[in-house]
């Protein structure tokens, strides 16, 4: 199949690939499933004013998946926590022009974000 | 990865392959206004009489391949068709004798919808599942069979796995009980040896494209003695002894002729050609962690290799790999999101389904593209490890069965 300009660059040069130390200001979420044939892990590094510092990723998944969480990685940085939250898988999906088939690549990023914030806040609840 | 110096190397014969040169050149005679361009049909002329008289060179060159009479050979629009009229015309003209049949979970769809159909006409089907090497276990076919079994299909060789079924023991077993067989065997001429004079088999699917040969033609062999009997499919003209009705391709049968004489003087060659290259693939990538082979190794045609990369998805895998014209088990694009069927009816887990990549390889193949490809492979299998989140829990030794996954 044929794949958007921006997928083929995320895929080609996916941003913020990696893991962080588990820590407390550490946030960690894992979607999806392997059956399904894809697996998000969304980290964030949270400051103590809330904001989030740094994110990473990791994905087991077509180029659509890793694109959409290599954007998002790039999209939750600097942003609160709540702004981060306000991330729309729609955003995700129109920003890297994905075919309706791919849509559900855009909502796994969607819980992959949810997923850590929630993840964070249980550890500093 | 994004250096197309040049055309894709083609790894997907078992999808289709390029017409021989012979077969193309064979073909022109039969097509333009200065050709033998008549209708076989044609009794009164001389154009049909050339017709005819191609068609049924074309028909003996078939019949040689597989070691049966012409006179048992029909020819269809391909394997598909084959398999179409074989199940439902057995089935229906045999129902009042019973309205059971037997097949195999991987077969190829045309079989299994072709199945269905009969289902939703009343008909009983049971779906074997193969063992893990993606035999079938003669037992378990054995135990399927009832006195209402009017029929048993199975492949001949996997389109999938490239693995072989042993006909002869399974025509064997349908013999004794006098059920009639068919075998759908488009991956398996000019591949693997036919001999149908010896064979206990009564119907057999061929297809024309898969060895050299034109799309859109294909051929149903009918055993003479004793005589199968099936209901036609396609009703007109009352072609093909009644069988078959529409005008005979003559430039495609001509074609198919071809690409099966040429199979049948280089098989012996070209599979050892093959057997090499399909190794020298194999040898070259094997030595990767969590790489695994789907199908059994030794009952297997040479040009088939199907490979599962652990923790890598098959459709990014395919993306890393553009240089090269492959296909996935995987099947993140279809909405379900189910993975190849054939795989998982031998058992393979999703994610090894998810991560599975056929090569199948064949006559235009070289060493070179192989070399090639191994360097394509390694190279991006170590590029999405290090980005998938079940290769570093693997590392970490973290079994990724035990972890309760939201399924979605």
């Amino acid at each position: 199949m044929a794949y958007g300009e921006k997928v083929l660059d995320h895929y080609e040069n996916p941003r913020n690939v990696g893991s962080f130390e588990s820590a407390d200001n550490v946030g960690t979420g894992m979607v999806g499933a392997p059956a399904c044939g894809d697996v998000m892990k969304l980290q964030i590094k949270v400051s103590d004013e809330g904001v989030i510092e740094d994110a990473v990723f990791k994905t087991y998944g077509c180029g659509s998946a890793i694109a959409s969480s290599s954007l998002l990685t790039e999209w939750v940085k600097g942003k609160t926590l709540d702004e981060a939250q306000a991330i729309k898988n729609t955003q995700i999906a129109e920003e890297l022009a994905l075919p309706p088939v791919k849509i559900h690549c855009s909502v796994l990023a969607e819980d992959a974000i949810n997923a850590a914030v929630a993840d964070y806040k249980q550890k500093n609840g | 990865m994004s250096e197309q110096l040049e055309k894709p190397i083609y790894l997907d014969y078992s999808a289709t392959t390029p017409m021989d040169e012979r077969v193309v050149t064979e073909m022109l005679k039969y097509m333009g206004p200065e050709s033998s361009f008549g209708n076989p049909a044609s009794r009164s002329h001389s154009f049909g009489w050339t017709a005819e008289s191609a068609v049924e060179t074309a028909r003996k060159q078939v019949a040689d391949l597989v070691g049966a009479n012409p006179k048992e050979i029909i020819f269809t629009s391909g394997a598909t068709e084959s398999d179409n009229l074989a199940i439902k015309g057995v089935a229906h003209f045999n129902q009042k004798r019973g309205k059971h049949i037997v097949t195999c979970k991987t077969e190829h769809k045309a079989v299994l919808d072709s199945c269905r159909q009969l289902e939703r006409e009343g008909y009983e089907v049971t779906y074997l599942d193969p063992m893990q090497n993606g035999l079938i276990d003669l037992k378990v076919l054995e135990d399927a069979l009832r006195d209402d079994t009017t029929l048993v299909s199975i492949m001949h060789v996997n389109n999938e796995i490239g693995v072989i079924q042993d006909i002869e023991a399974i025509g064997k077993i349908c013999r004794e009980r006098k059920i009639i067989f068919h075998v759908d065997a488009a991956q398996s001429a000019g591949k693997v040896e036919i001999n149908l004079e010896e064979l206990p088999v009564d119907l057999m699917s061929f297809s024309a494209h898969k060895i050299y040969g034109p799309k859109g033609i294909g051929a149903l062999y009918v055993q003479r003695k004793p005589r199968v009997r099936l209901e036609a499919q396609m009703h007109g003209g009352g072609h093909e002894r009644g069988m078959r009705s529409g005008t005979l391709a003559t430039h495609q049968i001509v074609g198919m002729g071809e690409a099966f004489r040429i199979a049948k003087e280089e098989m012996v060659e070209e599979n050892k050609r093959l057997l090499k290259l399909r190794n020298r693939l194999y040898d070259g990538v094997k030595d990767m962690e969590e790489v695994y082979v789907n199908g059994d190794i030794d009952h297997r045609i040479a040009g088939n290799i199907n490979i599962s990369f652990n923790y890598v998805e098959g459709e990014s895998l395919l993306m890393a790999l553009s240089d090269l014209a492959i296909s996935s088990g995987s099947a993140c694009t279809s909405a379900s999101l189910e993975p190849s069927y054939v795989l998982r009816a031998l058992g393979r887990n999703d994610e090894l389904a998810h991560s599975s990549i056929r090569f199948t390889m064949g006559r235009y193949t070289t060493e070179e593209e192989i070399d090639r490809t191994i360097k394509l492979v390694r190279k991006a299998v170590d590029k999405l490890r290090d980005l998938s989140p079940l290769w570093d829990m693997y590392k970490d030794g973290i079994d990724i069965d035990s972890i309760e996954w939201a399924a979605h």
